[in-house]
């Protein structure tokens, strides 16, 4: 479609535009005490942003030339990161990090960081891919950042620039070579070329791939490109880093996604995916090596954690591998799955992270001796995070188990070579179970009944429910959940 | 009638939000709704009971229900002769559970509110024809178990606790994969009777890795199963959480948790994979030669009582894998002797029947004495008969049926279980006798030190068993008794389902041929 026509499909991103622009400016005018202002501002843009992606209807098809993609994959991976952002500038409003600072642009960054998403969900040239990332990447520096005062803060910052320079960097390299083998930056281009290179450009092509991966791999935090990981994650601000555990997550997969299947696969329709025999690399072997080393690590390591935040972190690590667990089956089951799990661990996920910042505003801290005895004396949310807690791990009947389910269905139905992978997955679950179930016991058994029961504000259990009730009954009843992803599981395809 | 297995299931929960919404002053309140939740349950379980008909074997009072269609996961509930028995039991021990624990007061409302969902969770699991529905039963057990042993738990509660949810979920992820495994092989759907009828076929010359996947998925649901049994060498987390459970979450653990491992390998592996129990069977017996002898020498080495008692039950579960395994007896290689197969069978029911009414009693009896002498050292009482006469004839009774006397109904189902195994494997029967004798053993010399002999002057301010603990023991009691003089109501209930099953092994798996 070309540049005039690709506007009117282009609703999203030019609402989302307008509430960064009217943001910056309602910042500029206003008093600094009277931020809310702007983050209330930005919510009913977000909103609205929300509305568009629904809204705007089209069969599949391409903008600007060719560079993005509109399909309802790109839309379902808008409305995650939409309804992700949301949550955590709520969560941003209450938490008291930002205290002394101006939050006036802290919500237009975030809305920056949305746009890039955005486009990192329907990128299908290697410009807009590398443009995206850098977006996303640019903005998650200076919001891990944000706390200037604080040395932690600067530090997460300062990580987080020297391995995204890095690894950005070897992206770019990779993704020359393809440009050079190729002589397109367009996916479908690239695929067709591929499809005739002989095989003595076979090195290439697997290396710049494995170069490719490694942006990827940064962006989702995958072994072994997750070392910025657990000390970004401890250093930012902690909705920030609630933040950054899904949304840019869910926007690399979807990357990542888009990527393999539209380039190394002969994805013309999903329902017949298979990688191209004439790449002569075991692809599928090497991400789910990937993918094990992922999980085992995260778990491994946070099981010596004593900071709930840096275990968070951790955790998230291994959930990484288990979304990737489903990738070397290149089947419509495995994105399936990975979309699935996406919904799911954003509200198992960002609720961790919110009882998290509640609790160390209470008891000043963000260890696991400040969970002590947490069960008694606050009863909703001890309850909360034990869901959240158990979903984590994947017990039934929480929405966690049904995601797991998923990714087990799509590795048992590709075949007895990938076994081992469920495998690896079963006992890594086993193997977190220890370090959810600390918290648990940190908040229970660590402690007696007591007397004084205190109730969180009332915004603050609506949000605790609005993620505890349904990470309990999508675990139930995920039928909707299905049904949307479902209908979203369709790619833009060039035939 | 209608929907009479789903009211045994959720009465509990109904149970639990009414307590919710208790405050947590009134623990009186909330002791006599749990008890009243669960005495419910247990006269639907007595209708149920009379309501059955035990000519028919196979699946009663279905219920069926959509859940999510598009993986072909529903809602399907069902009785026969195997779950029978186990719901009545569960039923029973779940209400004089909450007697037992009438003198817990920390945190009343958490701990009856987490004991009313175990009970449903294990509701669950014996009633649901769905695998889905089981698996998703199966893990929901777990949560209120971990909380309940380790927050009302003994001194090493914390450790003990993480030990059995750790041990549990391995076994249970493994079981998950291989759900998965015969969901696809059986054309997508988790109903149990479609997949009994489908799955010794299906994966007929399948081969993993060079392994047969029958046999892959036979040894991942018998890992599963075992743990919760416990086999031999998958026991470890017992004797711990046996000790540092609370009384009722003992008498809870042994009465019934114990029985879900046998109760999903005869559910499942038996009827899924009939013919890889022809591989199995030998292992079986052996596993269950060496659970009776290690069970009985660990018991016999044990200072404290409780702890004998938790070794007792990894014995007693011995005796139940020999019964089990000789369901090969009936195939045409071992001379078509269906006599052995059924009473190894039935016997292996009836053990489990009878392992949970004696187990229970054995820990009922062992938290009396502990709540009075704040100790489990069997070397530290001794005379005790001058002292609690009534007390006395009751553990008297009960280690008599522990160990197996004629009359007593534990002797009948181990009888059983010997009967059918014996004529094929011979060798390992007459080896597992041994163990019926260190099995009296333990139990009589544990007798002899604790109530024999002269009183320690500590305890003469004992005093006897009290009418609430008679209340719980009797009706155990009175069961025991009455199934070891005249056991034939009981078979008669479950024979034919029994039959069902054992055709199931001897025939399909026979057709369906040794992988």
């Amino acid at each position: 479609m070309n540049n005039l026509l690709s506007i009117s499909l282009f609703w999203p991103e030019l609402v989302l535009t307008a509430t960064i622009l009217v943001a910056i400016i309602i910042d500029i005018f206003s008093v600094s005490t009277r931020a809310n202002k702007v983050s209330n501002f930005v919510i009913v843009g977000l909103l609205a942003t929300l509305a568009a992606v629904f809204l705007t209807n089209h069969s599949p098809t391409t903008l600007f030339m060719d560079s993005l993609a509109f399909d309802p994959f790109a839309s379902f991976i808008k409305s995650v990161v939409l309804i992700a952002t949301l949550l955590v500038i709520v969560i941003s409003r209450y938490s008291n990090e930002f205290k002394g600072y101006h939050t006036g642009e802290y919500y237009a960054l975030l809305c920056i960081m949305v746009f890039g998403m955005f486009l990192m969900a329907s990128a299908i040239d290697l410009i807009t891919v590398y443009l995206s990332i850098e977006v996303v990447s640019l903005m998650s520096f200076i919001l891990a950042g944000y706390l200037k005062n604080n040395p932690r803060s600067n530090e997460a910052s300062l990580k987080y620039v020297i391995y995204g320079a890095f690894s950005s960097g070897i992206m770019l390299y990779g993704l020359s070579i393809i440009f050079g083998l190729t002589g397109t930056t367009k996916f479908f281009a690239i695929r067709d070329a591929i499809t005739v290179l002989d095989s003595s450009s076979n090195l290439a092509l697997t290396l710049s791939t494995i170069f490719v991966l490694a942006g990827f791999g940064y962006k989702i935090s995958a072994v072994p490109f997750h070392f910025w990981t657990p000390d970004v994650y401890e250093g930012s601000p902690t909705p920030i880093t609630a933040y950054l555990s899904v949304a840019p997550k869910a926007a690399g997969f979807a990357l990542m996604i888009r990527f393999f299947n539209q380039v190394f696969v002969n994805g013309d329709s999903l329902s017949s995916l298979g990688w191209y025999a004439d790449v002569s690399f075991a692809w599928p072997q090497i991400l789910g090596v990937v993918s094990v080393i992922t999980m085992t690590m995260g778990n491994l390591v946070a099981i010596q954690q004593n900071s709930v935040k840096r275990m968070l972190a951790y955790s998230s690590i291994a959930h990484a591998g288990y979304m990737l667990m489903a990738f070397p089956t290149i089947s419509s089951e495995g994105v399936f799955a990975v979309m699935i799990y996406l919904v799911m661990y954003l509200f198992m996920n960002l609720g961790a992270f919110f009882v998290l910042i509640y609790v160390s505003q209470k008891e000043g801290g963000e260890n696991f001796e400040h969970f002590s005895g947490l069960g008694w004396r606050m009863p909703i949310v001890g309850i909360v995070m034990t869901v959240f807690m158990f979903s984590l791990t994947g017990l039934p009947p929480t929405v966690g188990f049904i995601g797991k389910f998923y990714l087990f269905v799509a590795i048992i139905n590709a075949g007895s070579s990938f076994y081992w992978i469920a495998f690896f997955g079963a006992i890594n679950t086993v193997v977190s179970l220890y370090y959810y179930m600390r918290v648990v016991k940190t908040m229970y058994l660590d402690g007696e009944p007591s007397e004084e029961i205190a109730v969180p504000p009332f915004s603050m259990t609506i949000i605790f429910l609005l993620l505890a009730i349904p990470s309990v009954f999508f675990g139930i009843y995920w039928t909707p959940i299905l049904n949307w992803v479902k209908d979203s599981l369709l790619f833009f395809v060039q035939i | 009638m209608d929907n009479i297995l789903s009211w045994i299931i959720w009465i509990p929960v109904l149970g639990m939000v009414a307590i919710a919404f208790i405050p947590r002053e009134k623990q009186d309140l909330i002791k006599k709704v749990a008890a009243g939740a669960t005495g419910i349950q247990l006269l639907v379980t007595i209708i149920l009971w009379s309501a059955f008909d035990a000519t028919n074997g196979s699946f009663q009072f279905m219920e069926r229900a959509e859940w999510i269609p598009s993986l072909g996961i529903s809602y399907i509930l069902g009785i026969d002769g195997l779950s029978l028995p186990m719901v009545a039991l569960n039923a029973l021990i779940s209400f004089l559970g909450v007697f037992i624990s009438w003198n817990i007061d920390r945190a009343v409302k958490g701990y009856f509110s987490l004991f009313l969902l175990l009970n449903t969770g294990v509701m669950g699991v014996f009633l649901s024809l769905d695998f889905f529905l089981f698996y998703v039963f199966w893990e929901v057990m777990l949560l209120p178990m971990y909380f309940l042993i380790g927050m009302w738990g003994g001194p090493q509660r914390e450790y003990a606790a993480i030990k059995f949810f750790l041990y549990t979920l391995f076994g249970s992820v493994l079981m998950l994969i291989a759900l998965l495994a015969l969901y696809f092989a059986c054309g997508e759907t988790f109903d149990m009777q479609l997949m009994m009828e489908r799955a010794p076929f299906a994966l007929d010359g399948v081969v993993w890795w060079g392994m047969s996947a029958i046999k892959v998925i036979w040894v991942l649901l018998f890992i599963g199963f075992a743990i919760k049994v416990p086999v031999f060498p998958f026991h470890t987390w017992l004797p711990l959480a046996h000790v540092e459970a609370p009384t009722a979450i003992s008498v809870v653990l042994a009465g019934i948790l114990l029985k879900l491992g046998v109760y999903g390998m005869l559910r499942i592996n038996y009827t899924m994979l009939p013919d890889a129990v022809w591989w199995f069977a030998g292992a079986l017996a052996f596993l269950g030669m060496i659970n009776v002898i290690w069970g009985a020498m660990c018991a016999l080495a044990q200072k404290d009582l409780k702890k004998m008692v938790a070794y007792s039950s990894i014995n007693h579960m011995g005796y139940l894998l020999l019964g089990m395994a000789a369901v090969i007896a009936g195939g045409s290689v071992n001379g078509s002797n269906l006599m052995a197969a059924q009473a190894g069978m039935n016997g292996a029911v009836f053990q489990m029947f009878n392992h949970g009414t004696i187990s229970a009693m054995l820990f009922i009896l062992v938290g009396v004495i502990y709540e009075q002498a704040h100790h489990r050292d069997i070397e530290g009482f001794g005379g005790l008969a001058s002292q609690m006469p009534k007390y006395t004839a009751i553990v008297a009774l009960a280690f008599f049926a522990g160990l197996g006397l004629p009359g007593l109904s534990g002797f009948v189902s181990e009888a059983m279980c010997f009967i059918g195994a014996f004529p094929v494997f011979r060798n390992i029967v007459i080896i597992s006798t041994i163990g019926i004798l260190l099995n009296a053993a333990y139990f009589l010399w544990a007798f002899q030190r604790m109530f024999f002999g002269k009183l320690n002057e500590k305890y003469t301010k004992l005093v006897d068993i009290n009418n609430r603990e008679l209340f719980t023991v009797i009706p155990l009691l009175v069961i025991t008794i009455f199934l070891g003089v005249y056991p034939r109501p009981f078979l008669d209930m479950i024979k034919e389902t029994m039959n069902i099953l054992i055709d199931q092994v001897v025939v399909v798996g026979g057709i369906a041929g040794i992988f």
